[in-house]
């Protein structure tokens, strides 16, 4: 890194251990453990511990004052991410004037209370406790993976620990057998110290409650029922792990490589929430992932993704070198960095001059940071010389762009994670949060257990329906796929025609006379519920209570996901949503708002940085003189006023000849995008595809020049996440890439391709480029890497008047001033049923997996989900003859796949379901490229297709297999690359 | 890109806008739209099937709005 400038690891405050005698697993910096959570209370008291006075909010635990107060009280079972439990019995006290020895986890703070903590009877008491525990303790702590890193040996330690008078031969838990089944973490019952940490963080924290302790008295044990933990209920989110005291969950890689020596704060690479990790580190290996306590998004939480399955970074089937080839039937040529470089400028080049600038484009994606997508959108707009850029938001969330922008003014969320816990009814619409954002959903179901009321619109029974321990859904609105806008009109009309709606928020919020067009619109009969009664297959009066519950319930908050958006009418219904949030005065303040759930990890960001083809950084349009003129100033280059090609009317262009060459970064078009023979035609039609990432994805199989990309570990550089929040992503090890020579992050790649079109970027750090994007984007003015290091996180809005972001947005007045309602008229889909294609094929994700797989399918949760299964229903399935893991062909208008079948009530008859995790399931074979009225965005949610009993694989898959095993052959490498024993 | 296809956007376009009141409005609006997230070789193919047909098979309210719509590099 010595021809780096700017160096997060000297500079950042966050990169250190500072293990101390009170620190949980973690344990660096600020990330002190306060034994029981912190209390909100305004009333302040004040007390004195152990002679020092200390003034905090009631409601406060005494071990948190003593903690505050800087007096180390020993503990084992309190730790401050669960609520208090009192069973170790090593925090006692004493209070004066008060009898016995509290728990002061458990004895909240009074008014000019006397408290000592180190008395000769507390050191008594403890030591007995802990003699206890250790009598039924292995005493390896010299070969425990958890040796110097155990609560237990900090205690035993503290507490003066010297003899065991009871022995060692009495009964005990030493040979309790290991529980080895989760590929990620060991379970070692013969350590266990029955604190029940482990237990309550799957309840609290991650909400499962797949965790139990059975038994009473000395058979006291935990168990994760009568399974063992990789077939019980268990998500593997990694709480417990973080949780435990001791060395009886541990991950593997700890257990294998020992423990990390230092640890350097980053952001997760995988879905929208975002979370903060530290990677702990020896030297250059990553030995494991935890999540970062004060994580703005995660607070200390984590799922399977990001805790554990960040193995794909050093997976063998990692391109590391530059290659080249002539034609897609050719085998790839291994060349150096400027050979590549030199070789793809060159192309560019002959394309322009051959064909106009016109012809070229680049794609982005959601896996990128925002610097790279900002260099990337750069280069096509300043050095190609067309706005031709797009980004995968195009195929995920472009009407949310499209529709907040068209309503409140701005193409973003309006709300923090954090809202959702003074949220009082919250509408989930086309998102399933506990498998595609798992830790926001466990916040989520924290508040659903605290009594907030849930309403789902889904057709598929998601398990927040009812399927997660303690939540059940008020209402679930299971309409058929593709009738979304004929739900919110319905809903809407409720709450105009009973007189429900907010009159005073939107007289003064919004513009009325677009108001009065949308009342008068829903109110009519067409709208009512019960005219749309048949066509959304729910019944009139559950929407009714459902609208009425949510206009009337207090703090209403909608959350939604891809089930809105990727529709023919997704910007229709994500205008639909917002018509509902502000008519219901929903929107401005916390517990409110409109929420979307991003799929990827950096979709806000992506969109952020002007990636889209109609606009510049900061969603202002290409026509806009004055920000162009911005732009044009700043780089030196003169660009177009008119909008640009988006991804499909790339590929369209592509397949007839009229489009020849695509830089294509980090994202996946011939396995995430619809219709894949389609795609795969207009690649085959190119004459130069560039394409840049960590594997030979599907797409680079009909590249002619390869990039090797650096992960998410090897790079600097930022986040968004779905609630505006620009995170830090920073280098923990060389780029893999550098075949030889220096190892390149991605920015430098995309600035090295410029420099040989003859534009010089001048970079020497992504955090230059995000000053960049800061001196040239409003919305950004106050970011910088510098400020990330001191906050942490910032959410923008970030600029003078909010210099430490802007968690809630639209408080007092809209974006675009006045909130602007807009008239959703239902439109159905011409994607229609008919006797040859009776049922309608929905997809979505799973926990286990993510996005095309290309990262998750390379670690070990292929354990959980090694293949893509089409859902059935029971009455669907019997009437073709299908049974419970039959093969099933499913054909649509475009193509036709094969997958294993699994009959389940979850889907609805007439409707099936599948994922598209991995590439030979061709998911995407069969989705057609019917797409969003206003953004183009494909009808991914509803295919009309016929399923039928097959005993071999489809011809596309035939096709498939011959194909891409040709073409990982061409790279020298060996094997089917994505496979991995579960 | 094919005709048919463009003309099946621009008609969800039409759709979209089919239960607005104000007909002078829709025409702004459609051709707004067009304007702002159309390609220029897109929308020079969309006025030359007008231009060759009288706009056969594509929605009224677009066709309307095909005037309005920019042919050229503003």
């Amino acid at each position: 890194m010595d021809d780096i400038k700017y160096s997060p690891s000297d500079a950042n405050p966050h990169n250190s251990f500072n293990a101390g005698n009170n620190h949980s697993r973690t344990g660096y910096d600020d990330q002190l453990d306060y034994g029981t959570p912190a209390s909100d209370s305004d009333v302040m008291v004040t007390l004195e511990i152990d002679g020092r006075e200390i003034t905090v909010p009631d409601g406060t635990s005494i071990m948190r004052a003593s903690i505050l107060a800087g007096v180390n009280v020993p503990k084992l079972c309190a730790t401050d991410s669960l609520e208090p439990f009192g069973s170790c019995r090593l925090c006692v006290v004493e209070i004066e004037g008060r009898r016995g020895y509290p728990a002061s986890c458990t004895t909240p703070v009074a008014p000019g209370l006397k408290v000592h903590t180190q008395t000769s009877k507390l050191a008594d008491i403890r030591r007995g406790t802990m003699e206890l525990y250790i009598s039924d303790h292995p005493l390896d702590c010299l070969t425990c993976a958890a040796n110097g890193d155990c609560e237990l040996q900090d205690m035993a330690g503290a507490v003066g620990l010297r003899e065991v008078r009871y022995g060692y031969e009495g009964e005990n838990h030493l040979k309790a057998e290991k529980d080895e089944s989760n590929p990620y973490f060991t379970f070692d019952p013969s350590k266990c110290i029955v604190c029940s940490r482990c237990v309550r963080a799957c309840e609290e924290t991650q909400g499962t409650f797949a965790l139990t302790i059975t038994g009473r008295g000395f058979e006291s044990k935990v168990a994760s029922g009568i399974e063992n933990f990789k077939d019980s209920e268990c998500v593997s989110c990694g709480a417990c792990v973080s949780a435990c005291p001791t060395a009886t969950l541990m991950e593997k890689t700890v257990i294998e490589a020992g423990t990390p020596e230092h640890s350097i704060t980053t952001t997760c690479a995988y879905c929208g929430v975002g979370c903060s990790f530290n990677a702990e580190m020896k030297g250059e290996e990553v030995i494991r992932m935890t999540p970062h306590k004060n994580g703005g998004a995660n607070h200390g939480h984590s799922c399977v993704k990001g805790r554990f399955a960040w193995g794909y970074a050093t997976h063998q089937d990692r391109i590391t070198t530059p290659m080249i080839r002539k034609s897609i039937k050719d085998e790839w040529q291994v060349v150096s960095w400027d050979e590549a470089i030199n070789y793809a400028a060159s192309e560019i080049k002959r394309i322009s001059a051959k064909y106009g600038k016109e012809s070229m484009g680049g794609i982005t994606s959601s896996r990128c940071t925002n610097e790279e997508v900002y260099v990337t959108q750069k280069l096509v707009r300043a050095v190609f010389g067309t706005n031709n850029v797009d980004t995968c938001a195009r195929v995920c969330h472009s009407p949310t762009g499209y529709g907040l922008k068209q309503t409140i003014g701005e193409s973003a969320g309006t709300q923090t994670f954090d809202s959702v816990m003074k949220s009082d009814v919250i509408m989930i619409i086309g998102a399933n949060p506990t498998d595609g954002h798992p830790v926001f959903a466990s916040q989520m179901k924290r508040r659903l257990r605290e009594g907030s009321k849930l309403i789902i619109a889904d057709p598929r029974e998601i398990d927040l329906v009812d399927n997660s321990p303690h939540i059940r859904a008020d209402y679930h609105l299971n309409l058929r796929p593709s009738t979304n806008v004929a739900l919110i009109s319905a809903l809407a009309h409720v709450v105009v025609t009973e007189g429900l709606v907010k009159e005073d928020f939107v007289r003064e919020r919004c513009e009325w006379d677009s108001f009065v067009l949308w009342r008068d619109f829903v109110a009519k009969p067409e709208n009512s519920p019960e005219t749309l009664e048949s066509v959304l297959g729910v019944k009139a009066q559950t929407m009714r209570e459902a609208a009425r519950l949510f206009a009337t319930g207090g703090n209403g908050a909608i959350y939604y996901g891809l089930g809105v958006t990727e529709h023919s009418q997704g910007s229709t219904m994500v205008m639909g949503i917002a018509n509902l949030a502000m008519a219901t005065g929903n929107v401005g303040r916390e517990g409110v708002g409109i929420n979307p759930l991003r799929g990827q990890n950096n979709v806000q960001g992506s969109c952020d940085m002007g990636s889209m083809p109609h606009e510049f950084p900061g969603y202002r349009h290409v026509s806009d003189d004055a920000t162009r003129a911005l732009f044009e100033s700043a780089w030196g280059r003169p660009l177009s006023n008119d909008p640009g090609l988006r991804i499909p009317n790339m590929l369209d262009l592509a397949g007839e000849g009229k489009f020849k060459a695509l830089y294509c970064v980090g994202e996946d078009i011939a396995q995430s995008d619809p219709n894949t023979q389609h795609v795969t035609h207009a690649l085959e039609s190119m004459e130069c595809v560039i394409v840049q990432d960590l594997f030979l994805n599907e797409t680079a199989m009909y590249a002619h020049v390869f990039f090797p990309g650096a992960s998410f570990l090897e790079k600097s550089g930022t986040f968004t996440n779905a609630e505006r929040r620009i995170s830090p992503v920073r280098r923990v090890m060389t780029p893999k890439n550098g075949h030889g020579e220096r190892g390149l992050e991605d920015w430098e790649i995309t600035a090295k391709l410029s420099a040989a079109l003859g534009y010089d970027m001048q970079y020497k750090h992504a955090s230059e480029i995000m000053d960049e994007i800061a001196a040239l984007t409003p919305t950004f003015k106050g970011v910088s890497f510098e400020k990330l290091d001191e906050l942490g996180s910032i959410q923008w809005p970030c600029d003078d008047e909010n210099p430490e972001g802007t968690p809630t947005m639209h408080i007092d007045a809209f974006v675009r001033g006045k909130g602007k309602f807009f008239i959703t008229q239902y439109v159905p889909t011409t994607e229609k049923v008919n006797a040859k294609f009776p049922l309608i094929l929905t997809t979505g994700r799973i926990l286990s997996q993510y996005n095309v797989g290309a990262q998750t399918r390379r670690t070990l949760n292929n354990a959980w989900h090694a293949e893509d299964i089409v859902e059935i229903h029971p009455h669907d399935a019997e009437e073709r003859g299908i049974k419970e893991g039959d093969w099933v062909g499913i054909a649509s208008r475009a193509g036709e796949t094969v997958l294993r079948a699994t009959l389940t009530e979850r889907v609805q008859a007439g409707v099936i379901y599948t994922t598209f995790h991995h590439p030979e399931s061709g998911a995407n074979v069969i989705t057609t490229d019917n797409s969003d009225w206003a953004t183009n965005c494909p009808e991914f949610k509803v295919t009309a297709v016929q399923v039928t009993r097959v005993n071999q694989l489809s011809d596309w898959q035939k096709d498939y297999k011959t194909f891409s095993e040709a073409q990982i052959a061409f790279t020298g490498k060996k094997s089917a690359q994505t496979k991995q024993p579960a | 890109m094919h005709t048919e296809q463009l003309i099946k956007m621009a008609n969800q376009i039409g759709d979209f806008y089919e239960s607005y009141p104000d007909e002078n409005q829709v025409k702004q609006d459609i051709a707004g739209h067009l304007n702002k997230f159309w390609a220029l070789k897109m929308r020079q193919q969309l006025a030359q099937h007008v231009n060759n047909t009288s706009g056969e098979g594509l929605h009224p309210k677009v066709a309307a709005a095909i005037a309005s719509i920019h042919l050229e590099i503003q």
